[in-house]
């Protein structure tokens, strides 16, 4: 008799602490709100954070991509598919075609990795959504490089007439209008 | 739509009535408390479950398959995605049976590296089932709660290695990534942070005489029952059994931190729990620990070769992760792609011996116990 | 127009103008509580577990349940085939209509009661105990396994948390004497240690009764944490499983309705009404700014409680419906009767 009147006291006790707990974070709460109000506001992306890949590109902005494959092999998901030649006067091979399925990559990094020439690199995009899957079956790496190092004014790569792509602008001065096909930022 | 007499008849005839007769409930594969693809059939009589069976395979992707397609290095994503709240502790254990198989060595920094994010992921891993069981109860706030302090660890997971829950962040020899100031400083505010939040979470929830009552002495499984069916982790704990792979198969650095393995006797769904919330608390001792003594040095011992190939033979290698043993089993001929690759899971050992646990529970109190085996559906079917 | 109204005015026609005027009055009342309730509930929930909460559809959220509302009524009323026809089609309109008839014995001011019932306490739970059999009703023509334990559950659950809120009633009724609600809210006028709630020298355990009253009016209305009728984790929606659209809007409207009759309730019963506690101070207003006075306070204190029942919604886990029995059975009922022995004992002698 005396345990259960002490249980029953205690077990009030309980409540009312764990009512005193949450009356406490509702003030807190309400007072000031410590979420940010996606989409109106964002978060900075870490900067390891993995997001497709992408091209690296040096000072000439071209890509250093050699065509060698190794990423192709040590894919697990066997999403890319490259393919390259050595153009004329250059040292090194380099890629003609360069794709990544999305829809099966698993963001692994075995990719990144294995890169003798670090040409990928992972990008922040995480905005991704669109009403087509080729969007994201068939991301065209090349063509992508080519917009962004056209946003930033960079040279063209030198004219490759080989590529099944839009042809290189032969003045580098002027950005070429590609059409936006590739995945936005 | 008025019957009439022989139609209402005919209807009846058909019905639930009589003094034995039982239904069959279907809980799943799409149900709130199942917390995955799991199907569980229930022979019903009122509400009394006679018996429970659970039908797995909703989502079975073949990963051992894939272990035999796929070369060592391959396979390290697959390793994430089983029991997707303990990937660390997962790929750890593939990493481990590598480097056991082909005699790599990995450096201190590494391997201090892989214990203070191990030991962060079961701390992440118990509040999500700490959250969804108590969600499972009725206490809707809880797991918001516990959400909110697993964000301050997936931040920082996400600050080293890029994802926040499908990490594949070791590699054979070490890890990918070196980590920085930012990523040990965050560390280390989080433990006491987490400390506090513990003891809140004492208050609002363990102490709480209406959730007391609700798991006290339901689902009983007494230490034979564990040893039949191969139970493990919090599950065999709460039993009184005192098994941890840290302690009994002792790997990577784990023996060089001062730690108690939590165990409780009363072999009832609150046994589990004290032993989950206990567990949290050990793993932040062993956090602190380690961040304490971190050496500065490598993080991947550079020797390995870029092209893997096992040495033949028959190799096994067990972590403890958040929902218990998870032991992998190696077979390889000498090729770069394994011949067999067994994953032995925690959580088809432990849902097995529900059909047992549960027949003669009343339905709540079966959703109960299910909640304190803390089951991950993907981890069942792999 | 003024002959209109003059016309009106005069007795048999103005009872039902009032009427009118009243019925208007509940209708509205019930309708927006139910729709800005769940805005209420929706937030509070919201910053209790750290979040904001509706946000986007108008300033912090407020045009929602209107979103909500149209939404609802524009969904299909589905009937599942099988169902029983009439049984279920009527399970919703037989849980709203009690809850807003109770609304006809609540005084909310002095004149602002729509029939002064001599009997308003015990009509007040003739109505509320029709809501179990509509829900009872809407399970049972579902023809859902899941509904159909739902229902079973909260036949048991109402009819032994009726027992202690009973005895809790006729305690107060001893204290004020009358079973007219207008009545004992006349008692508790004057000074706020008038209200029942401290009327410690005429039952010493009043705050024992409150706090019954409050549990068992908390299991009547099917609130967490003795929510086992809809229990959403276990079985999907209780009883309410196979209702879509609008049907479900008025289950759902229903249950808010309900917690406004408890809390007025149990403001009317133990904090005064409409009284604000602080004597003759206003004593030479205008008698509308008195009722307005009266007004507000009445919905300070409604809006307090109803705040706590939706905050111990979100703080508790859900109990197991022995334990539920056993806290009625074996702890509400002797404290209950003991309360009122104590009560009438004092009573008697004093």
């Amino acid at each position: 008799m005396k345990k259960s009147f002490k249980e029953i006291v205690g077990g009030a006790v309980s409540l009312v602490t764990g009512m005193r707990i949450t009356l406490d974070q509702f003030l807190k709460n309400f007072r000031k709100d410590h979420n940010v109000p996606y989409p109106h506001a964002t978060l900075p992306i870490p900067d390891r954070y993995r997001g497709h890949i992408i091209f690296t590109n040096d000072e000439a902005g071209q890509s250093t991509c050699i065509a060698c494959k190794s990423c192709e092999k040590s894919c697990p998901s066997d999403c890319i598919v490259v393919e390259g030649e050595k153009k004329e006067g250059a040292k090194k091979k380099s890629a003609t075609i360069f794709e990544l399925d999305f829809t099966k990559c698993s963001l692994c990094g075995s990719c990144v990795e294995v890169c003798p020439t670090d040409a990928l690199m992972f990008s922040k995009r995480y905005n991704l959504a669109s009403t087509s899957k080729a969007v994201y079956s068939k991301i065209d790496l090349i063509k992508d490089l080519e917009t962004r190092m056209a946003k930033q004014g960079l040279r063209q790569p030198a004219p490759a007439q080989t590529a099944p792509i839009q042809p290189a602008p032969v003045q580098p001065t002027e950005p070429q209008q590609i059409p936006q096909e590739t995945p936005q930022q | 739509m008025l019957l009439t007499k022989e139609q209402a008849l005919a209807r009846s005839a058909h019905s639930v009535g009589g003094p034995n007769e039982t239904f069959v409930l279907n809980l799943g594969p799409q149900h709130p408390a199942t917390h995955g693809v799991l199907r569980v059939k229930l022979t019903m009589d009122g509400e009394f479950i006679q018996r429970a069976e659970p039908v797995c395979g909703y989502i079975h992707r073949m990963h051992e398959k894939m272990g035999e397609n796929r070369t060592c290095a391959q396979f390290l994503p697959n390793t994430s995605r089983l029991d997707y709240l303990s990937a660390m502790q997962y790929t750890h254990a593939w990493c481990g049976i590598v480097e056991k198989a082909c005699k790599i060595e990995v450096p201190e920094r590494a391997e201090y590296i892989r214990v203070i994010t191990s030991e962060l992921n079961r701390i992440a891993s118990h509040l999500v089932g700490w959250g969804a069981w108590v969600m499972d109860l009725g206490g809707f706030t809880p797991i918001l709660y516990a959400f909110d302090d697993r964000e301050k660890i997936l931040d920082l997971m996400e600050h080293i290695c890029g994802a926040r829950l499908t990490f594949c962040y070791y590699r054979f020899g070490g890890v990918v990534n070196d980590v920085d100031e930012h990523f040990l400083n965050g560390a280390r505010e989080f433990v006491p942070y987490m400390r506090e939040r513990m003891r809140m979470y004492k208050k609002l929830v363990t102490e709480n005489i209406i959730l007391r009552k609700r798991i006290e002495g339901i689902g009983i499984i007494t230490p034979d029952q564990c040893r039949r069916y191969g139970a493990c982790g919090p599950v065999l704990r709460g039993s009184g059994i005192n098994y941890d792979v840290r302690r009994a198969e002792p790997y990577s650095i784990y023996n060089r931190f001062d730690y108690e393995i939590p165990v409780y006797h009363e072999c009832d769904s609150m046994a589990r729990y004290l032993v989950r919330m206990d567990e949290i608390e050990q793993s932040l001792r062993i956090v602190e620990q380690a961040l304490a003594t971190i050496p500065e040095g490598p993080f991947v011992n550079p020797k390995v070769p870029k092209v893997l190939k096992v040495p033949a033979g028959d190799y096994t290698f067990a972590t403890e992760a958040g929902r218990g043993r998870f032991m992998v089993r190696l077979v390889s001929d000498g090729s770069d792609t394994p011949y067999r690759v067994k994953l032995r899971t925690p959580c088809l050992a432990n849902l097995s011996l529900f059909e047992e646990t549960s027949a003669g529970m009343l339905l709540p109190d079966a959703l109960a116990h299910m909640g304190s085996l803390d089951l991950v559906i993907p981890d069942i079917d792999r | 127009m003024s002959a209109v109204i003059e016309f009106l005015g005069q007795e048999p026609y103005w009872s039902f103008v009032r009427l009118a005027l009243f019925l208007g009055g509940v209708a509205a009342f019930v309708g927006l509580n139910a729709a800005y309730l769940v805005w209420v509930e929706r937030k509070t929930a919201a910053y209790v577990q750290r979040r904001p909460g509706p946000m986007e559809v108008g300033p912090q959220g407020l045009i929602q349940p209107i979103a909500d509302a149209v939404k609802l009524l524009s969904k299909q009323v589905l009937v599942p085939p099988g169902v029983d026809g009439v049984l279920f089609r009527i399970a919703p309109v037989l849980i709203m209509t009690p809850a807003m008839m109770c609304f006809v014995a609540l005084p909310y001011g002095s004149a602002l009661v729509p029939a002064d019932i001599d009997l308003g306490l015990l009509a007040l739970f003739a109505f509320a105990s029709i809501n179990v059999m509509a829900l009872m009703l809407g399970a049972w023509s579902s023809r859902n396994k899941f509904a159909i334990i739902s229902a079973a559950r909260v036949v048991s659950q109402n009819i032994a948390y009726e027992i202690p809120m009973l005895l809790t009633i006729v305690t107060i009724v001893l204290m004020s004497g009358s079973l007219n609600l207008s009545e004992i809210v006349g008692k508790q006028s004057g000074w706020f240690w008038n209200w029942n709630i401290f009327q410690l020298h005429h039952n010493p355990l009043v705050w024992l009764s409150f706090l019954t009253f409050y549990i068992c009016m908390l299991a009547e209305t099917n609130r967490a944490p003795f929510d086992m009728a809809e229990s959403e984790s276990e079985l999907v929606a209780g009883a309410f499983t196979e209702y879509a659209g609008m049907s479900f809007g008025v289950f759902f409207m229903a249950e808010y309705a309900n917690i406004v009759v408890g809390c007025s309730l149990a403001t009317v019963l133990f904090f005064g009404g409409w009284n604000i506690g602080l004597g003759p101070l206003l004593g030479s207003a205008p008698a509308w700014v008195g009722a307005l006075v009266g007004l507000a306070a009445f919905f300070a204190k409604l809006y307090a409680l109803i705040f706590t029942v939706i905050w111990i919604r979100w703080t508790f886990p859900r109990t197991q419906f022995y334990g539920l029995l056993n806290l009625s059975w074996k702890i509400l009922i002797p404290v209950a009767l003991v309360t009122l022995w104590l009560t009438s004992f004092l009573l008697k002698v004093i």
